[in-house]
C-alpha cells in the first residue's frame, strides 16, 4: 500500500466509513449529554480533538517501549495528561463555557473512542499515520457532535449559533440566527430523549446514504447481461 | 355442563385487526359522551383532528415504505391511536399540538419501528408524553367542568371552539376563564391539609358523588365501554383488573387515615385522571403488553403501582402515561420468565432457554 492511499484510508474510516460516534458508536456519554446545543458540542468536539491527537502521537511514540502487560494504564496516563491540559485550557481560556461542560471535561478521560484509538491504532502504527488517525477521528466525532447539536438547537430553543461568544469570544457576539420566537421550542429535542432521538436519526440517515451509494456502486460493477439464460430445474447436473 | 343446542351454522367468525379495532372505538363512545358533556366540544375537535393526521400520517409512511395503502388504513389501528391520543389530550389544546402528538405517534412509535405489532410502546402514550414533556403547559391547561363554572360563564360552543383550537379567537382570554385544576392537581398542590379539609374546600371534590366532580362520570364511562369490549372478549380481564386491584391497593395502604400526608382516597385514584382510560384501552394493547395471560397479571399490576407512585410522590400529577411507557420497556422480560406450557411439554420454558 502506498504512503497516499493509505492516508486516504485512514482519513475516509474517520470521517465515515467507521466514524466514532456513528459507527463504533463510542463516547456516547458525552455525545448523548452536551449536545444541546452548537456551542456545547463545539467545545466538547474541539476538547475531544485535541486530547484525541496528542494521545495518539505519543502512545505512537512510546510504543516499543511499552510493554502489553502495563500498556492500558499507562495509555490511561497519557489521556489523562492530556485532558487535564485541555482543562486547564479552557478554564484559562473559556471559563463559562467550561462551567457549563461542567463534568463532561474530566470525563473525556473515560471516553472509550480516544483509548479505543490509542489501543487499536496508535500502538500499532507509525507516529505520522497516528497523528492523521487522531485528527480525523477526532473531526468525525466532533462533526457528528456539531450536527446533533444544531438539529438540537434548533428543535428545541429555536436558535442556531446561540452564545458562540462563550467560544470565540466577543467577536461572535451577533452569530445568533433566531428561526422562531422563543418559548415555542419542541422541549424534549433538548431533554435526554432528544439526544437518542437525533443520534438514532442520523445513524439511520447514514446507513440510507451508505445503502444507496453500494447500490449504486454495484449497478456501475455489474452491467446486467442481455439476452435469455436458460436454467435447468429439473434432471442431474453434471 | 350444558351444551345449549342453536341451530348451524355454527362456525363464528374470529375476530379480525379491523373488527377489534372497530370494537375499540365504539367503547370509547360513552367516555367521549361524558367528556363532552363537562369539558365542552374540545375532546371532539382533537379526535377528528388527530383522525386526520393519523391516517395522512399512516399514508404516507405507507407509501414510503411502498406498502398497500388502502389496506393498511382498513385496519383502522391508526383511528384507534389517534381517538386514544385525542381523548387523552386536553380538550381545546392547540392544534399544532394535537398534529405533533399524533404524527409522533404514528411515525416515531409506531412505523420507526416496523408498524402495527411490531412497537415496543404504545404509540398514543409515546405521543401524549412527547407532548407533555415538551410543552407543560399546554398539556396541563384542563377546562373546568361546566357545573363548576364561575356565574356568567359558559364553556365556548362548536364554532367558537374550532376559533379557540386554531387560534383565531384571541390570546387565550377565553380559555383563562374557564380553565382549572384537574381533581389529581388539585388535591396534590393542597399539601398541609387533612383530606377532609380539601374535600371541604374544592367544589371538584365536594360537588362530587363519589369521587371527583366530572371526572368520575368520564372515567365510569371508559369503565363502561371496557366492560363492554370484555364483553365482547377484545381483550382478557387479567390486565385491567390487575391494575385497577393493584391501584386501589397502594391507596388503601397510603390512606394514612386522612392525614396531611395521606395519598389520597381510593375512589380519588380509580375515578381520576386517565385511569379507566388507560386500565381498560392502554393496558390491554395486545402489541405492547405482556403476552401470557400470568404475565398480563404482573404487568397490570404493575403499572397499577407505578402509577401510585409517580402520582403521589412523583412530580407530576398524572402518571398513567409514563407508568404503562415504563412497563413496556419491561414487557419483554415478563414474557420471558411468563411463557404458558406448551401442550405436551411438562414444564413451561423460558423464552431464551435452548431448544434440545
Amino acid at each position: 500500500m502506498t504512503d497516499q492511499s493509505q492516508y486516504g484510508e485512514i482519513a475516509r474510516n474517520g470521517l465515515w466509513n467507521n466514524n466514532p460516534a456513528l459507527v463504533q458508536l463510542l463516547g456516547l456519554c458525552p455525545l448523548l449529554a452536551v449536545t444541546g446545543t452548537v456551542v456545547n458540542a463545539l467545545g466538547l468536539g474541539l476538547a475531544t480533538l485535541l486530547v484525541l491527537v496528542g494521545s495518539n502521537l505519543v502512545v505512537s511514540l512510546i510504543r516499543r517501549q511499552v510493554s502489553d502487560a502495563v500498556r492500558i494504564p499507562v495509555f490511561v496516563m497519557i489521556i489523562a495528561t492530556f485532558v487535564t491540559c485541555t482543562e486547564l485550557l479552557m478554564k484559562a481560556y473559556t471559563y463559562e463555557l467550561y462551567q457549563i461542560l461542567g463534568i463532561f471535561i474530566p470525563l473525556i478521560v473515560t471516553n472509550c473512542a480516544i483509548l479505543g484509538r490509542a489501543e487499536a491504532f496508535a500502538s500499532k502504527n507509525g507516529l505520522l499515520p497516528s497523528t492523521l488517525d487522531g485528527v480525523m477521528m477526532g473531526l468525525g466525532f466532533g462533526a457528528v457532535l456539531l450536527v446533533i447539536g444544531g438539529i438540537r438547537e434548533i428543535l428545541g430553543h429555536g436558535t442556531l449559533f446561540a452564545n458562540m461568544s462563550l467560544l470565540f469570544g466577543p467577536v461572535a457576539e451577533g452569530w445568533q440566527l433566531t428561526l422562531f420566537g422563543d418559548g415555542q421550542g419542541l422541549l424534549v429535542a433538548v431533554l435526554p430523549p432528544g439526544a437518542f432521538l437525533v443520534t438514532g436519526l442520523l445513524i439511520a440517515l447514514k446507513n440510507v446514504i451508505d445503502g444507496q451509494i453500494a447500490r449504486r456502486r454495484a449497478a456501475r460493477r455489474a452491467p446486467v447481461a442481455r439476452g435469455s439464460k436458460r436454467v435447468r430445474t429439473t434432471g442431474t447436473i453434471s | 355442563m350444558v351444551f345449549t343446542r342453536a341451530s348451524s351454522p355454527h362456525g363464528h367468525a374470529p375476530l379480525d385487526t379491523r373488527r377489534v379495532m372497530q370494537y375499540v372505538l365504539l367503547a370509547t363512545i360513552p367516555g367521549l359522551v361524558a367528556l363532552t358533556w363537562n369539558f365542552g366540544w374540545g375532546s371532539l375537535i382533537n379526535i377528528v383532528l388527530a383522525c386526520l393526521v393519523a391516517v395522512a400520517c399512516e399514508a404516507g409512511v405507507m407509501a414510503i415504505r411502498r406498502r398497500p395503502v388502502i389496506f393498511y388504513l382498513r385496519d383502522h389501528s391508526a383511528l384507534v391511536t389517534a381517538c386514544l391520543l385525542g381523548l387523552a389530550l386536553p380538550p381545546l389544546a392547540p392544534w399544532w399540538l394535537v398534529v405533533l402528538a399524533t404524527g409522533f405517534a404514528i411515525v416515531v412509535a409506531k412505523h420507526l419501528y416496523g408498524g402495527l405489532g411490531y412497537n415496543p410502546f404504545n404509540p398514543a402514550m409515546v405521543g401524549y408524553v412527547v407532548a407533555l414533556i415538551s410543552f407543560p403547559v399546554a398539556m396541563t391547561t384542563w377546562i373546568t367542568p361546566r357545573d363548576l363554572l364561575p356565574e356568567g360563564v359558559t364553556l365556548p360552543g362548536l364554532i367558537e371552539s374550532v376559533r379557540i383550537v386554531f387560534g383565531f379567537a384571541g390570546t387565550g382570554s377565553v380559555l383563562d376563564g374557564i380553565t382549572g385544576a384537574t381533581p389529581l392537581d388539585a388535591f396534590k398542590h393542597h399539601s398541609g391539609l387533612l383530606v377532609e379539609q380539601i374535600r371541604a374546600r374544592e367544589p371538584l371534590f365536594s360537588e362530587a358523588e363519589v369521587a371527583s366532580y366530572g371526572w368520575e362520570w368520564v372515567n365510569l364511562g371508559f369503565l363502561a365501554g371496557g366492560v363492554w369490549l370484555l364483553y365482547k372478549r377484545v381483550f382478557t380481564w387479567h390486565a385491567p383488573i390487575a391494575m385497577l386491584s393493584a391501584l386501589a391497593l397502594m391507596a388503601m395502604l397510603f390512606y394514612d387515615g386522612g392525614s396531611s400526608s395521606s395519598g389520597g382516597p381510593v375512589l380519588m385514584h380509580l375515578l381520576s385522571g386517565a385511569t379507566m382510560l388507560g386500565a381498560f384501552f392502554i393496558v390491554t394493547d395486545p402489541v405492547s403488553s405482556a403476552t401470557s395471560n400470568r404475565g398480563r397479571l404482573v404487568f397490570g399490576a404493575a403499572i397499577g403501582i407505578l402509577i401510585y407512585v409517580i402520582r403521589v410522590w412523583g412530580g407530576y400529577p398524572d402518571a398513567v402515561a409514563f407508568a404503562v411507557l415504563l412497563m413496556n420497556f419491561a414487557a419483554p422480560m415478563i414474557d420471558n420468565y411468563s411463557l404458558p406450557r406448551t401442550y405436551g411439554q411438562k414444564k413451561s420454558r423460558r423464552a431464551t432457554e435452548k431448544m434440545e
